[in-house]
This record gives C-alpha cells, structure tokens and sequence, in this order.
C-alpha cells in the first residue's frame, strides 16, 4: 500500500512539472496585464481577454503561418509514408541482394544528425537549386523519414510469412501483396507513423528558418521565432501575443496527439527505434 | 502492372524462375543463382530510399569535408570561380578560436546535466507508470505531451517563467538567482539543459516503458522471496534489465545534444550571456551563414561529427552495448 502510494506521488508530481507550463502558457496568452505573481496562475476573470491573439495575428499572419506548416508537414508525411512503406516493406518481406546492406544504411543514416548537414544542404538546395522560399526546399531534406522506414519494416515483418506465400500462389504481384495484403493488416502501424512522423515537421524550427526569408512562406514556428526574436519587445504585451503564438502553434500537435494518443504506443514506437 | 515491373526488374536480373517466386523465397540455393535475389523488385521498392540517401545524406557528408579542406565561399548561382584547396586551414580557423572550444565546453555542460537527469528520471517515472493501473493513460499524456509539442511554443512559456520577474524567481523571493536564470553566464547552459530534458523526457520514457516489458516478471518474485524490497528489486531487476534501452537513451540525448540550436538561439538570444550558452550547431549557424564562412563553419561540423562519434564510442563503453 505504502508502495503504491509513493508511485502515485512521483507520477502526480511528475505530471504536475509536465502540464503545468502548458496549463500558464494559456493562462498568459489570456491576461491582459502579464502578471507573474503565484496568484497570477489562478487569473482574475476581470483581467482575461483574447487582445494578444489579435496583437500577434497583427504582426505575424497566424493564419498563413498554419497553412504553411500544414503543407509543409502533408509533404513530409506523404513522401514518408509512400516511399517508407516501399523500403520498409521490401527490407521486411522481399529477398533481394544487399537488403542487410540497405537496413544497416537505414540505421547509420539515424545516428548521424541532421544539423550537421546544415551547410552542404544549404549551399546545395538554397543557393545551387534555388529553392529556398519554396515548399519544395523545405520539404526536400525530409521528404523520407529513415526512423518510419524502420518501423514499417518493424509491423510488415510481424506479419504471418504464409500469408505472403498463399497470395503468391494464387499469383498476387508485389505491388498488389503489399496494397490489399499488407497495409490492410498494419492500418494502426501507419496511424502511429504518421502521428510520429508529423511531430517532426510542424515543429520543425532550424531547416525552414534557414531557407525561408519571405514571410508569407515560413511555417508558423518559424514566423513565431522571429517574433519572439525580433518583434515581441514592440508589443504593449509581449510575453502575452508570445503566449498566444506558443497557443496557437501547440494546439494542432497537441489535439491530435490528444485524439489519436492510444495509437502512441510505448511497444510500437519502441520495437521501431530498437529495430 | 505489377508483372510489368517485375519482368522488367527480373530482365537485367536474367530470371529463369520467375514462377517460382513464391516458392524461391526461403531457398538459399536458388537465390544464389539470381544476381539480384530471389525478389528483385525490392530494389526497386527501395530505390528511392536508396536514392535520397544518396542526395541527402552521403552527398552533403562528401561535399562538407571537401568544403572544409578548400576555400568556399557563397556565389551567385551558376557562377564559375575558382576554389582553392587550402589543407587545414579552415580547421586551424576553427580550432584557435575561442568561441569555438567554449561551444564545445558548452555542450560538455550540457551533457554532464542532460544524460544522467534523462536517464534517471525516465527510468523512475517509467518504471513508476508500469506498475500503475488507473489514470494510466493521463499519465502517459501528460508525459509525453511536452515531446508532442513545438520547442518554439514551449520556449515562449519558458520564457516567460524563467524571467527576471517571472513567476519562479516569484516563488523563489529571496532564493532567485541574481542576475536571472537566463542572462545568468554561470545558469544559462543549466537551464537550457533542463528545459531540453523536460521536454524530451516524454520520448525516452516511452522507450523504457517498452524495455520494461522484457525484463521476465519472475526476477522480481525471485528478489522478493530473498526479501528484498522495492528498492532492491529496482536496482537488482529493473535497472539491468533495462540496460539496453539506457544504452539507446545515452546514444539519443547525446546526439540531441549535438544537435542543440533552437534553445540558446531562442532562450538566450543566441547563446548569451557573452557565449555562455552557444553550441556548435549555432556557430555553425553564425559563422556558416551570417557570417558568410562556410568553409570554416563546414569544418566545425566535421569536428563536431568526430565529438559526437568519441562520445559515443566511451559511451559504449561504460554503459554497455546494446545486446544484439
């Protein structure tokens, strides 16, 4: 009994440093006078108002900034899962020459980051290609995720061999194996793959930062970024319109995460990173 | 269609048994006689994997290091000039500057607070959240909810409670840190190191929570017939059982480490006070971009791939291997 309730105690406190700063992060972007004081977390009705979505919509186009994001993020996605399920399902369920090849280049290509790709991707997409400003630019270094390759390969290969084997004989090709066979028995795996794979992109800052200059093209972290940056200081309330921001770029991540979170699941995403 | 493609794949593979495909899967023997395998099409299902790998990671890996051993500097697009190999002197560049060693310093800060506050306190809350039944899934939520969300959005909340007059030095009163936690050179890199564990734990103890399945249920009875408690069966079961998993978290907060731009560049106004706070992907930043010295910046991730690489090989060492 004691145990159990020194396990609760730790995940209440645990929960409480995890939802508490989301919790004044709406409080803040709903104050009128910032007010940091402990009762400041308990806000006065007289003292709530939505100004600061109005202040920040000002200054940065919020609704623009979340299309942005939204088209960068469905281009991500899509190339994610149409070339993560082909790779994945090959390295699961077809025999080919240098498939252990592939897979161990899938698991090398994760351990090295991103950022220290920076500059040769910049050099090559944004001054080579001339892509900077362009969705293309923006979606091209991500466009097939190495992490969704792995899991895809993770959900196919628990898949019954004699299931494949019975389609063949009664003549199924590759194509129609892994497009009636396949992904109708993995549905919940691509649920949580996309769920994982569009964490990334809409909260992606660095990559879109450096190749976005124009306003009406950056997604709204990066435009929330140079507002903090740059143009917060210059509103009558500044952590406030940054609180609003912070409000309206969580909410689309958090809500899907909300509705969609039994399909994050501890065994999937960890089968898929141990590979 | 799809015999189509397959005959194609199958014609530079010369494919005598196409029929037998299906049958050819398991037989070690009739694979050896196709050049490209029993299934020649997953080539084909990974050829575009294969290919942006190519254009995406080896070619900017190649094109880094040959950045940093020759004098590049940006140009109009299609201009022709001319790039001379300069041998070390980007990397001589990069390592006399002081900046440059204070970011790597920094990052040293970053991980000695970082990986054992992530491990510890992952493995605890995990290890609490598998033995618990109700309000699981609010748990669990609100774990991972922080991992969830845009580091840009959560910096702005930090922000706010970590300023100077922010509501944790209001609850500090006399105990808050002068001059404030952000623009404080001694704090700036801790709180960044504590934001950025806050806001990944969520993740890594989704990976324990999957270690936790495998450790056998039987080793726990077994230390409770010893009469040990929860406490030895934490650090007798738990623990080792879970080392692989902690080998994977070392690995993953090291590199995010590595990775680190976001943070100081919002957090501390881009590294302050005076570089307490700048990482090596913000120099890269700085001096790649704003700077207009790709050269250089190219041979500071060339070192910090080799950081990243040192690190992880002692990791290696001292936490174990993962068991494979």
């Amino acid at each position: 009994m004691r145990s159990k309730i020194v396990t609760y105690g730790v995940l209440t406190v645990g929960a409480l440093a995890f939802l508490f700063p989301f919790y004044y992060m709406v409080v803040g972007s709903l104050q009128t006078n910032p007010d940091t004081s402990i009762a400041g977390a308990f806000p006065h009705p007289s003292n709530l108002t939505t100004e600061n979505y109005t202040a920040i919509d000002g200054r940065i186009n919020l609704l623009q900034g979340l299309a942005n994001s939204g088209i960068f993020t469905g281009g991500v996605i899509l190339g994610t899962l149409v070339f993560g399920v082909l790779a994945g399902y090959a390295l699961a369920v077809l025999k080919w020459r240098g498939r252990s090849a592939t897979f161990a280049l899938v698991l090398l290509v994760q351990v090295v980051p991103f950022q220290l790709l920076m500059i040769p991707l910049y050099v090559m997409i944004a001054r080579d290609y001339g892509l900077s400003d362009s969705y293309l630019g923006m979606i091209l270094p991500f466009f097939i995720n190495s992490t969704a390759v792995v899991i895809f390969r993770q959900y196919f290969l628990q898949l019954p061999k004699e299931l494949f084997d019975a389609a063949r004989i009664d003549g199924a090709g590759e194509f129609r194996l892994l497009w009636s066979v396949a992904l109708p028995l993995v549905r919940p795996a691509l649920l949580t793959a996309v769920l994982l794979t569009f964490i990334g992109p809409w909260n992606e800052f660095l990559w879109p930062f450096l190749i976005t200059k124009d306003a009406t093209m950056q997604p709204l972290a990066v435009s929330l970024a140079n507002f903090i940056s740059n143009i917060a200081a210059s509103t009558t309330n500044p952590f406030g319109a940054m609180m609003a921001g912070a409000v309206v770029l969580a909410a689309p991540a958090v809500a899907l995460f909300l509705i969609f979170q039994r399909y994050f699941t501890s065994n999937d995403l960890g089968s898929g990173v141990k590979g | 269609m799809t015999v189509d493609l397959a005959g194609a794949t199958g014609r530079t593979g010369g494919d005598p048994g196409r029929s037998g495909r299906a049958g050819g899967e398991a037989d070690a023997g009739k694979k050896r006689r196709r050049p490209f395998g029993a299934q020649p099409l997953g080539i084909l299902f990974s050829a575009p994997y294969l290919i942006f790998v190519g254009v995406v990671f080896a070619y900017p890996v190649i094109f880094a290091v040959w950045m940093s051993f020759h004098d590049y500097f940006f140009t109009a697009p299609g201009a022709q000039v001319d790039r001379p190999f300069v041998g070390l002197d980007n990397y001589v560049t990069a390592l006399t500057d002081p900046d440059v060693w204070r970011a790597f310093g920094n990052v040293g800060i970053f991980l000695i607070i970082n990986v054992p506050l992530t491990v510890v306190l992952s493995i605890v809350l995990a290890t609490a959240l598998d033995r618990v039944v109700r309000a699981r899934t609010f748990f669990r939520v609100a774990f991972y909810v922080p991992y969830v969300t845009a580091s840009v959005a959560v910096v702005a909340v930090w922000l706010f409670l970590f300023s100077n007059t922010g509501l944790i030095n209001n609850v500090l009163g006399p105990l808050a840190p002068n001059p404030s936690w952000l623009v404080n050179s001694a704090l700036a890199m801790p709180t960044i190191a504590l934001f950025v564990t806050w806001k990944g734990l969520g993740f890594y103890i989704l990976l324990y929570l999957a270690a936790l399945q495998n450790v056998q249920k039987e080793l726990y009875e077994s230390v409770a017939v010893d009469g040990g408690g929860r406490l030895r069966q934490f650090f007798s079961v738990t623990v080792p059982g879970v080392r692989p998993a902690t080998f994977l978290v070392v690995l993953l907060s090291t590199i995010t480490g590595a990775n680190l731009f976001t943070e100081p560049y919002l957090l501390t106004s881009g590294g302050g006070p005076n570089g307490a706070s700048t990482s090596p992907v913000l120099l890269i930043y700085q001096k790649g971009i704003e700077q207009q010295n790709p050269d250089v910046a190219a041979a500071i991730g060339v070192v910090l791939i080799i950081f990243v690489l040192v690190i992880a090989l002692l990791q290696r060492r001292f936490v174990g291997r993962e068991e494979s």
